[in-house]
C-alpha cells in the first residue's frame, strides 16, 4: 500500500485520494504507538528522557496522532466509498487533493512544534502558535483554522457529489452526520478563563465525537462494508442503520451528562447523565448482533459456499463489532454512574476504558477499510488473509486486551487506595502509585505495548505486500 | 422492503423515528446548556468571581448535600495584598493562559480531566501537603511555597517521579497559584470525596491505634 500503486485498478480519482489518506494514517498510527511506549516507560522509569522529552510531550503526541490518524482514515474511507455509493466521480477532486497536501503539511508542522518547541510562555501567542494545552485538542489555533478550511473543502466535495449522484440511505446518513461531526470541532476553538466553562465545551467535542457522531460514522462504514464484503442486502442494512442512528443519538447526545458530574455543573446532570449514558451500550449490542446476523445469514444462504470477499477486512470488521461493544459498552458502563464515577473519575480506570474503546470502536474498522482499499486498488476478486494478516490482528488485539486488563487492575487499585481509602490528594496519589500492584500493572502495560508494536510491524508489512502478492496469485 | 406491510420493517418509519429522537435530544441538550451556562458563569455561586482569591477557602462536609462543598471564608491576603476585581481577573486570565501554554493537563487532571501521571489539581490549593512543602521550601506562606515549587519543581522532589522545569516565570507562577486557588473554590458536587482524609495516619504506619 505504501509503494505507489502504479497499475491502479481504481477507476475513480476519489478512491486514489482515499488511498493517499490511508497511507498517512497508518504512518501516524505507528508514531502513536511509539509515543505511547515512551510514555509507558516513563511510568516505570521516570528519569527516562526527563527534562528532554517529558511525559506530557510524549502523551500529547500519542493522543494527537491518534485523533489525526483516525480522522485521516475516516476521510480516506469516505473518498473510497463516495463513487461507489453515488455512482459518479467526486466533484472538486482537484481541490480535494490540494486540501490533502495542505492538511498533511500542517500536521507535519504541528508535530514538529510539539516535539521541538513543546510549550510556550503564558500568553495568547502560545495558544495561537505552539500549544493549546487542552487534551486531544492541543493543536494551536492557527492549525484549528487550517483544519476547518480543509474540512470545509472535504465536506463540499461530499455534499455536492451526493447531490449530483445517486442518493442512497447510507450516504444520506453520512452527509448529515459529517455535518454534525465537523461542526462540533468549532466548540473546542475558543479560550475562556473559566475552567468549568472550558471543560463543558471541551466535552462537546470529545464526547459528542466519540459517543455520537463517530459511532454513527462507524455504523455507516459497517453498512457499506457489509454490502461490499459479504453481499449483505442493502434494504436490510439500511434499515438497521436508521435504527442504529436512532439509538446512538437517542442515548449518546444526552449521555454527555456523564462528564458533567464534577466539573462545577449543576446536580441535575447526575440523573440525565446516568440515565442516558447507561443506555449507550444498547446500540452497541445491536450493532454487534447486526454484523453477526448478516454474516451468518449471507453465509448460509442457498447452501452456497460461503463467500467472504475480503478475509482480513472481515476479520477486522467482526473485531470492531465486538470491540466496540466491549470497550465502549462494557468498560464505559462500568464507570458511568455517578456513584461509581466519583471514585473512578480521572484514574487508570479511565485510561483502560479510553484505550479499549478507541481501539475497539475505531482503530479496528479503519484498519479493515484499509484492507478493503487495497483489494480495490489491486483489483483482487477475493482477498484472503495471509500469515502476516493473521499475526497482525492476533498480536494487536492480544496486546490491547492485555493492556486493558493491566490498566483495569491498576485502576481498581488506584480507586480503592488513593480515592476510597486515602481521599485523593498529593500524598494519597503517590502512595497508591508506589504500591507493588500498581508497579506490576504498569510493567505489564508496557510489555503488552511491545506486543502491539510487533503486531503493528506485521500489519504494515502485510499492508505493503498483500496487494501485489494476492494480485499475482489471483491472476495465475 | 416496499412489499412489507409491517411498520417494524419500514425504512421510512425508522428514518422518521431517528430524526424525531435526535431532534428531541438536541433540543433538550440546548435547553440544559442555557441553564448550565447561567449556573457556571464566572461570578456565580458554583464558580465564584476571581476575587475569591482574597478569601480563605475550605472544603467541608455538608450534611444536607451528602458530600463536601467549598466554604468561602474570611478575607485573607494573597501574596501579601488584597486584589481588586480588575487585578484578580487579570491574574486569573494569565493563570489560565499559563496552564494551557505549559500543558499541565498532559500530566495532571483538572476537575478530574487530563492525564494520570501526576496528582489531581482540582483542590490542590487545599492539599495538606503544602504544609510540609512550605517547610521544605522555606516559604512564609502557602502561596509563596506553591509559586516557588512551580518555578523550580526539579529542586523539590517528593517522589521518584518529578515534575519537570517548565520555565515558569515568577509572574506566571503567581498567576498559576491564583488559578489553582480559584479552581479550589468551584462547587464540584463533592469531587474529590473525603479529600486527603487519612493520609497522615497512613504515613504514620497505616495504623489508627494511636
Ligand atoms: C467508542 C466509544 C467511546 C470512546 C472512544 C470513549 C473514549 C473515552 C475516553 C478517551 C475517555 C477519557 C477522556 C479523558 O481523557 O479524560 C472516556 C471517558 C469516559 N467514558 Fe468513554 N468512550 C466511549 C464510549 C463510552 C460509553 C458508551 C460510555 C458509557 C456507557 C462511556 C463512559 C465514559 C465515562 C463515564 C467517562 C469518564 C471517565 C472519568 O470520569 O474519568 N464511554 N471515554
Ligand atoms: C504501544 C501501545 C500503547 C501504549 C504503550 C500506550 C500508552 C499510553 C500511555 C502511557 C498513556 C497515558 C496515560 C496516562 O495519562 O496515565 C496513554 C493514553 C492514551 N492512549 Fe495509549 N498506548 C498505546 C496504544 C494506544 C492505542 C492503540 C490507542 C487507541 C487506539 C490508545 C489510546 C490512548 C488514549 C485515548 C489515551 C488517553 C486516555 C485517557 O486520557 O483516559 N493508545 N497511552
Ligand atoms: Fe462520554
Amino acid at each position: 500500500m505504501l509503494t505507489s500503486i502504479k497499475n491502479n485498478h481504481l477507476k475513480y480519482e476519489s478512491q486514489k485520494l482515499g488511498m493517499m489518506y490511508f497511507r498517512v494514517a497508518i504512518i501516524l498510527f505507528g508514531a502513536q504507538l511509539l509515543m505511547g511506549l515512551i510514555a509507558a516507560i516513563q511510568f516505570m522509569y521516570p528519569a527516562f528522557l526527563y527534562g528532554v522529552f517529558d511525559f506530557s510531550v510524549a502523551r500529547m503526541v500519542h493522543i494527537n496522532a491518534l485523533v489525526v490518524w483516525m480522522l485521516y482514515a475516516m476521510i480516506g474511507s469516505v473518498y473510497l466509498m463516495l463513487p461507489d455509493e453515488t455512482g459518479i466521480e467526486t466533484v472538486g477532486i482537484g481541490l480535494g487533493k490540494l486540501a490533502f497536501w495542505v492538511l498533511t503539511a500542517a500536521v507535519t508542522v504541528v508535530v514538529l512544534v510539539f516535539i521541538f518547541i513543546q510549550i510556550g510562555p503564558g500568553k495568547e501567542s502560545s495558544i495561537w502558535l505552539i500549544n493549546e494545552g487542552r487534551e486531544y485538542l492541543e493543536a494551536p489555533r492557527w492549525a484549528d483554522i487550517g483544519i476547518v478550511v480543509v474540512v470545509l473543502i472535504f465536506y463540499y466535495n461530499v455534499f455536492f457529489t451526493y447531490m449530483k449522484g445517486q442518493r442512497t440511505g447510507i450516504m444520506t446518513v453520512m452527509v448529515a452526520n459529517l455535518m454534525a461531526l465537523a461542526g462540533l470541532y468549532l466548540a473546542g476553538m475558543f479560550f475562556t478563563d473559566n475552567i468549568s466553562m472550558d471543560q463543558y465545551w471541551w466535552w462537546w467535542v470529545i464526547h459528542l465525537w466519540v459517543e455520537a457522531t463517530w459511532e454513527v460514522f462507524v455504523g455507516t462504514l459497517a453498512a457499506y462494508a457489509l454490502i461490499k464484503i459479504i453481499d449483505a442486502k442493502r434494504e436490510i442494512v439500511e434499515m438497521w442503520l436508521w435504527i442504529e442512528v436512532l439509538m446512538l443519538f437517542g442515548s449518546g447526545i444526552l449521555g454527555l451528562g456523564h462528564h458533567y458530574f464534577w466539573i462545577g455543573t449543576p446536580e441535575y446532570w447526575w440523573e440525565i447523565g446516568a440515565l442516558f449514558s447507561a443506555l449507550e451500550p444498547v446500540p452497541l449490542v445491536a450493532m454487534f448482533v447486526h454484523v453477526l446476523y448478516d454474516w451468518g445469514k449471507e453465509q448460509g444462504a442457498n447452501g452456497e459456499k460461503p463467500v467472504i470477499k475480503n478475509g482480513p477486512a472481515m476479520a477486522w470488521l467482526v473485531t470492531n463489532a465486538f470491540g466496540n461493544f466491549l470497550g465502549a459498552g462494557i468498560w464505559g458502563f462500568f464507570h458511568t454512574l455517578p456513584q461509581v464515577n466519583i471514585y473512578t473519575h480521572g484514574t487508570q480506570f479511565t485510561a483502560a476504558h479510553g484505550h479499549l474503546a478507541f481501539f475497539g470502536a475505531y482503530a479496528t474498522i479503519l484498519i479493515g477499510m484499509m484492507y478493503y482499499g487495497i483489494q480495490r486498488a489491486y483489483g483482487i476478486e477475493r482477498l484472503k488473509a495471509t500469515f502476516k494478516s493473521k499475526m497482525a490482528i492476533t498480536l494487536i488485539v492480544f496486546g490491547m486486551l492485555g493492556m486493558t486488563v493491566a490498566l483495569t487492575i491498576a485502576g481498581y487499585e488506584q480507586v480503592l487506595v488513593e480515592r476510597a481509602e486515602l481521599g485523593a490528594g498529593w500524598d494519597a496519589y503517590f502512595v497508591a502509585q508506589a504500591l507493588p500492584w500498581m508497579k506490576q500493572a504498569m510493567a505489564w502495560r508496557t510489555v503488552m505495548g511491545v506486543v502491539m508494536v510487533v503486531g503493528f510491524v506485521y500489519l504494515i508489512w502485510d499492508l505493503v505486500t498483500i496487494g501485489p502478492k494476492e494480485a499475482k496469485e489471483n491472476n495465475q | 422492503m416496499a412489499k412489507s406491510h409491517s411498520v417494524w420493517t419500514s425504512i421510512r418509519f425508522w428514518r422518521q423515528s431517528a430524526a424525531w429522537v435526535t431532534g428531541f435530544a438536541v433540543v433538550l441538550l440546548i435547553l440544559l446548556t442555557f441553564d448550565t451556562m447561567r449556573q457556571i458563569k464566572m461570578g456565580s455561586k458554583r464558580v465564584p468571581a476571581p476575587t475569591v482569591i482574597n478569601h480563605h477557602i475550605d472544603y467541608k462536609y455538608s450534611k444536607k448535600r451528602g458530600h463536601e462543598v467549598p466554604v468561602i471564608g474570611k478575607k485573607e491576603l494573597f501574596f501579601g495584598k488584597e486584589w481588586s476585581p480588575k487585578e484578580a481577573a487579570a491574574l486569573l486570565h494569565k493563570g489560565k493562559l499559563t496552564e494551557q501554554a505549559k500543558n499541565c493537563m498532559d500530566c495532571h487532571t483538572l476537575l478530574g480531566n487530563g492525564a494520570y501521571y501526576a496528582p489531581d489539581l482540582t483542590k490542590a490549593w487545599l492539599d495538606p501537603k503544602w504544609k510540609d512543602m512550605q517547610a521544605m521550601i522555606g516559604a512564609k506562606t502557602r502561596e509563596e511555597a506553591m509559586a516557588k515549587f512551580l518555578q523550580h519543581p526539579e529542586m523539590y522532589p517528593t517522589h521518584e517521579r518529578r515534575m519537570p522545569n517548565l520555565k515558569i516565570t515568577a509572574e506566571e507562577a503567581q498567576a498559576l497559584v491564583a488559578f489553582l486557588k480559584h479552581m479550589s473554590s468551584i462547587d464540584t458536587n463533592g469531587f474529590p470525596r473525603g479529600f486527603s482524609k487519612t493520609v497522615s495516619d497512613f504515613k504514620a504506619g497505616g495504623t489508627y491505634a494511636h
